[in-house]
């Protein structure tokens, strides 16, 4: 869902990657705002109060994590980072620092417009919203009711606080630590076996075929993410 | 004439002096001329303005940079005609000191510069604080110099003066710099002169050293001094000869100092002769050397004979002689003229051979070796001396010693009585004349097959029974035809002649035979050197047949980067670093050192270069027996040289064998290397051709194309940048796992996950095929790296899609067992030759059957790098019924 005439920050000192990304996303009705350091990033932001941020991890003055770390001091703009397939740490350490979604380079242009749909949508969209629904799978906060095709499931209550966690976050990535400290607490951010069996079994539960996710998919090295409507995501 | 063999260490032209007197004679420095004298007074000075009067008369251009005349007319008188260059005034402490004037000398640049009192201290602030250093600067400046200087002065003679004289003199100068001199002139005056000219008041003496001046210039003390100048000079002249003789190679004997030779037997009388000798040399201050002569007869010599030989030798090293040993003939001539060689080669000015012990019967029957070389020593003298009491000779040496068992002696006994017998039945048919031939054949059998002693028995009994039985009269020993003498004598000198033949035969029949068994063993390990491939099994065999045909201990040491290492040992042969350090030296120089040679003995071993035509390439070491302390025999070294060489070539054949095979790993490494880059290069361009191609179809031509022309260019553009974004990846992991900088992130996970999540990011590829998964409910939870082991699925998975046909079926399935989770998957594609199973992993490695399948091979090389980082093991195996299987084990984990 694309409206026109919003803002978007694009930070990236490789001007090939920001004449693209100007491009895409003028085509899709964006104002495009540039910046092509961490500096310049910080600045630009104050001055164009920009609706959601591209942010390359990779720059040259400060780096994207802790651009990230300060712009979340006093805002809540969307951050999408982008970066290398092997740097999983540093997308971690991204997420974790406030930063909503990232893409790996290189990404598609579709891709690309999912991350950025789903990230604005999460500050639309901010209503209590009891009742959640992801293609056949169902989730109403209100009434603790979960049901696949219309049929209840019986999920823990570990099961279930991590299922509503990725509902609410449905679309966008959430790394282990952010499941693990808002599920469990802050004292188990580490736990890695209890996240990984529980998501196992929840899997077991609500996917059609589990060897196959459709809805709860693997972002290897990151964490987990909770699919939109393939409508949606094309 | 019997063959001569020697080996003599024979002084070639040594080329480190060819090169330092060519450098000294080419050479643009100045020369130094010392006129030496023992004495303030003796005429130094005098002596040098006189020689530079010379020079100046023969129009060379002779100035004088410093004199001190002492006020003395003489020499004032012959300054006065030369041209004298003004002094230095150096100051000090408020005085004025004359010093000379280095700078003027070469700013002058004369042809000789005379400078009076070499050893002067120079007053400080001057340039050098020594004259001597100030000549060295003129010197090098071309300019010759003539000094003059008292051998009280020599650095090294210090304290022997100071011990004859009680003086100490403090100016010195470093025997370094009259060593280098050019020329010394010694200035000599007999003592009395001298003292005569003292008290005239002809000699100048510093006033401070008055009292000093009176105890120096006692006689004494100066015919010391002057014996010690002397001396130094003729010391400096024979090295020069000797560096003369030896440029040029000049054989001598140049008789100018002394040198010994002393000729030893295993007799223990030599042991008395080698300390006279030295005695002898100590006398005359000369040089000695010791010489053993070995002869045939010496080569069967028993084992403690051979041991006192070479403890007499070690014991002339002891006292300073050097030793050598030589081979000769069996011949009292022959060891005679062997010996004269060896005094010429060597300049050897005296021979000391001891007085002669053997009765003169003896004598005359085998010639006296001293006899021998008096006649043969030319202009060397031979010095017969005595070796104390007339020793009794030890056993052996007796010259009566029965060779010959008894038993021949009865055999020979017995022929002449068979012949006896065979005249009588003959009787009186033949003349005595044709019988004494029967005694002949006896006598000569006896001397062919029974030896020397029992021949002479037979032709002794056979011409007492000729005579007493068939000879008239009978029966009695007179003999009435004088004639029949004759017979006698010639039957025995025949006995005897042919028993000596026979013996000098059968000697050297046995050294043939000797010989012959020496090349068999060297024949045995050529052949078994030949047969060895590479350098462990030629040091094995060289060790073997060397322990064998030596019976000794062994060690080879070859070069590792030019340090020498022990590369092959008998058991409980070690070798310390002492050893090694010997064992280094023979490997630089070429030359064999340790034990029993004349290089380093006190080593435990004795060392030979194993050595080519190209260098050294190894070092031997041969240590001693086990029962006794024996040299080896020169014949035995003979051979251990040859086996030596053998084992050098060999060695040396192997090393270029393996160079030459590395040489080639490298260029078909390079040729690899090279292809793979060409591999490389074209995959990464061919992906660029459809995404550059689509881009700039769709720049040039976006009208002319149609909707489906458009998308078709876009979607191949797509999936080919997707490509060339994965063979990136892969070539990425493919040099992080090379350079080791894989670091796992270990972490507890879901073996279903895995899979799935590789499936997801296959996309559309793996949408063409079936794919099984059976993974038991209850997996446990793996240790591995998440992201690395989910591109190692998603290799096996793309190689098992990309190798069988489109519907075709893929299975995963996981198993735990003794804490290993196994993964495997299965396809039913082409299969894999089983030749090729193991080489799948490699890197680049691409099965040859299918056609149009793409990628670089590099997929299941990054994968066994990430499971085998992980501890596990990956392989693949064929499948019955067509197909093959990829199994990963890795550990479970805590």
């Amino acid at each position: 869902m694309t409206q026109t005439n919003q803002r978007v920050l694009v930070v990236d000192d490789e001007t090939p990657i920001r004449r693209y990304l100007r491009a895409a996303l003028t085509a899709q009705g964006f104002t495009v705002y540039e910046a092509s350091n961490g500096e310049e990033a910080l600045n630009a932001v104050l001055a164009n109060r920009p609706d959601i941020i591209i942010l390359d991890l990779g720059l040259p003055d400060i780096d994207g994590i802790e651009v990230t770390r300060r712009l979340r001091e006093w805002s809540q703009t969307p951050i999408i980072i982008l970066s290398v397939r092997e740097a999983e740490n540093d997308k971690i350490a991204a997420l974790d620092a406030g930063a909503d979604d990232y893409l790996t380079k290189p990404f598609g242009t579709g891709e690309l417009m999912a991350r950025m749909r789903v990230a604005m949508r999460r500050i639309t969209n901010k209503s209590d919203e009891p009742v959640f629904q992801v293609n056949d799978l169902k989730m109403d906060i209100s009434r603790r009711l979960v049901t696949l095709n219309e049929k209840e499931i019986s999920l823990t209550p570990t099961e279930y606080d991590i299922l509503r966690l990725l509902m609410q976050n449905v679309g966008k990535v959430l790394t282990h630590h952010q499941l693990l400290r808002q599920v469990w607490g802050n004292a188990y951010e580490n736990e890695m076996h209890l996240l990984r069996v529980n998501i196992s079994n929840l899997r077991r539960k609500i996917e059609p075929d589990a060897t196959r996710p459709t809805y709860l998919i693997t972002e290897a090295g990151v964490g987990y993410r909770l699919r939109m409507n393939d409508a949606n995501e094309k | 004439m019997i063959e001569t063999e020697y080996n003599i260490y024979m002084q070639r032209p040594d080329p480190d002096e060819l090169l330092k007197n060519l450098h000294a004679e080419t050479h643009s420095r100045g020369k130094l001329k010392i006129f030496l004298g023992y004495a303030a007074g003796v005429g130094k000075t005098y002596a040098m303005l006189e020689a530079a009067h010379q020079r100046k008369a023969q129009g060379i251009d002779t100035v004088v940079g410093y004199i001190e005349t002492h006020k003395r007319k003489e020499t004032e008188k012959l300054v006065e005609s030369l041209e004298v260059l003004p002094r230095k005034q150096v100051e000090y402490r408020g005085t004025n000191l004359p010093e000379m004037d280095v700078d003027g000398v070469l700013a002058r640049h004369p042809k000789i510069v005379l400078v009076d009192e070499f050893a002067h201290t120079n007053a400080p602030g001057s340039r050098h604080p020594k004259r001597y250093q100030d000549v060295q600067e003129i010197l090098d400046a071309g300019i010759d110099v003539y000094t003059t200087l008292n051998i009280q002065h020599l650095e090294s003679l210090n304290d022997v003066v100071a011990q004859v004289t009680g003086v100490i003199v403090k100016e010195t100068v470093p025997d370094s710099v009259i060593d280098e001199a050019a020329e010394i002139e010694v200035i000599d005056l007999p003592p009395d002169e001298l003292l005569v000219r003292l008290n005239e008041g002809k000699v100048y003496i510093p006033e401070q050293a008055s009292r000093a001046i009176d105890k120096f210039f006692r006689k004494g003390n100066l015919t010391a001094l002057r014996e010690m100048s002397l001396r130094r000079a003729a010391e400096r002249v024979d090295d020069q000869m000797r560096s003369y003789m030896q440029t040029r190679a000049i054989p001598g004997p140049w008789a100018a100092s002394e040198r010994l030779l002393v000729c030893i037997s295993p007799s223990p009388l030599s042991e008395r002769l080698v300390r006279t000798a030295r005695r002898l040399a100590d006398e005359l201050n000369a040089e000695w050397i010791t010489l053993f002569v070995e002869t045939p007869q010496s080569a069967s010599m028993s084992e403690d004979k051979r041991e006192r030989v070479a403890n007499i030798l070690q014991l002339s090293e002891d006292l300073g002689a050097r030793s050598y040993t030589v081979t000769a003939g069996g011949t009292i001539e022959s060891i005679a003229q062997v010996v004269m060689d060896f005094a010429h080669k060597n300049n050897i000015t005296k021979i000391v051979a001891g007085k002669p012990l053997r009765p003169r019967w003896q004598e005359i029957l085998r010639g006296s070796l001293v006899d021998s070389l008096i006649h043969k020593s030319r202009d060397i003298d031979v010095y017969v001396v005595t070796s104390g009491d007339a020793p009794s000779f030890p056993k052996d040496e007796s010259p009566w010693k029965l060779h010959s068992s008894i038993s021949r002696y009865v055999w020979s006994i017995l022929l002449v009585a068979m012949a006896t017998v065979f005249g009588f039945i003959i009787g009186g048919r033949i003349s005595p004349t044709n019988l004494v031939m029967v005694y002949l054949l006896v006598v000569v059998i006896a001397a062919v097959y029974l030896g020397r002693g029992p021949a002479i028995i037979a032709s002794l009994l056979g011409v007492l029974a000729f005579d007493f039985l068939f000879i008239v009269p009978y029966f009695s020993f007179a003999v009435s035809d004088t004639q029949y003498i004759i017979t006698f004598i010639a039957l025995f000198l025949v006995g005897l002649v042919i028993s000596q033949l026979t013996a000098r035969a059968s000697e050297q029949a046995q050294a043939a035979r000797q010989r012959e068994a020496e090349t068999a063993e060297l024949y045995d390990l050529s052949r078994d050197l030949a047969s060895s491939a590479d350098i462990e099994s030629i040091l094995n065999q060289l060790k073997k047949h060397l322990e064998q045909t030596f019976e000794r201990t062994i060690a080879i040491l070859l070069p590792n980067q030019n340090v020498l290492e022990v590369k092959i040992s008998s058991d409980d042969l070690k070798l310390s670093d002492e050893e090694i350090a010997v064992a280094d030296w023979v490997y630089r120089h070429a030359e064999p050192a340790g034990r029993h040679t004349n290089t380093l003995p006190a080593a435990q071993l004795r060392y030979l270069p194993l050595k080519t035509a190209s260098g050294v390439v190894g070092v031997l070491g041969v240590g001693k027996p086990a029962t006794s302390n024996i040299d080896l025999s020169p014949a035995q070294r003979r051979l251990m040289e040859s086996f030596a060489n053998q084992g050098a070539q060999a060695i040396e054949r192997a090393t270029l064998e393996e160079q030459t095979q590395k040489i080639s790993l490298m260029q078909s490494a390079e040729k690899l290397q090279n292809a793979l880059l060409n591999s490389i290069s074209h995959d990464l361009r061919t992906p660029l051709v459809a995404i550059t191609g689509a881009l700039t179809a769709l720049d040039e031509n976006y009208i002319g194309l149609d909707e489906s022309a458009r998308n078709s260019l876009i979607d191949n553009a797509r999936g080919e940048a997707d490509r060339l974004n994965r063979l990136v990846g892969n070539l990425l992991n493919m040099t992080r796992i090379e350079s080791g900088a894989i670091k796992l992130n270990l972490e507890p996970s879901d073996v279903q996950d895995l899979i799935g999540t590789a499936i997801e990011q296959l996309g559309a590829r793996a949408s063409k095929h079936q794919i099984n998964i059976h993974i038991p409910a209850d997996f446990p939870l793996v240790q591995m790296d998440f992201s690395l082991m989910v591109q190692v699925i998603v290799n096996l998975l793309e190689n098992a899609i990309k190798y069988s046909a489109e519907n075709s079926l893929i299975e995963v399935s996981a198993s735990a067992a003794d804490s290993k989770a196994r993964l495997k998957i299965f396809d039913r594609g082409v299969g894999i030759p089983t030749d090729d199973l193991n080489r799948i992993f490699d890197k680049f490695y691409r099965v040859q059957r299918p056609e149009n399948v793409s990628g670089t091979g590099l997929g299941l090389s990054i994968s066994k790098g990430i499971v085998e980082a992980h501890g596990g093991i990956i392989r693949a195996l064929n499948r019955e019924n067509g197909g093959t299987v990829i199994e990963i084990e890795l550990p479970l984990g805590q």
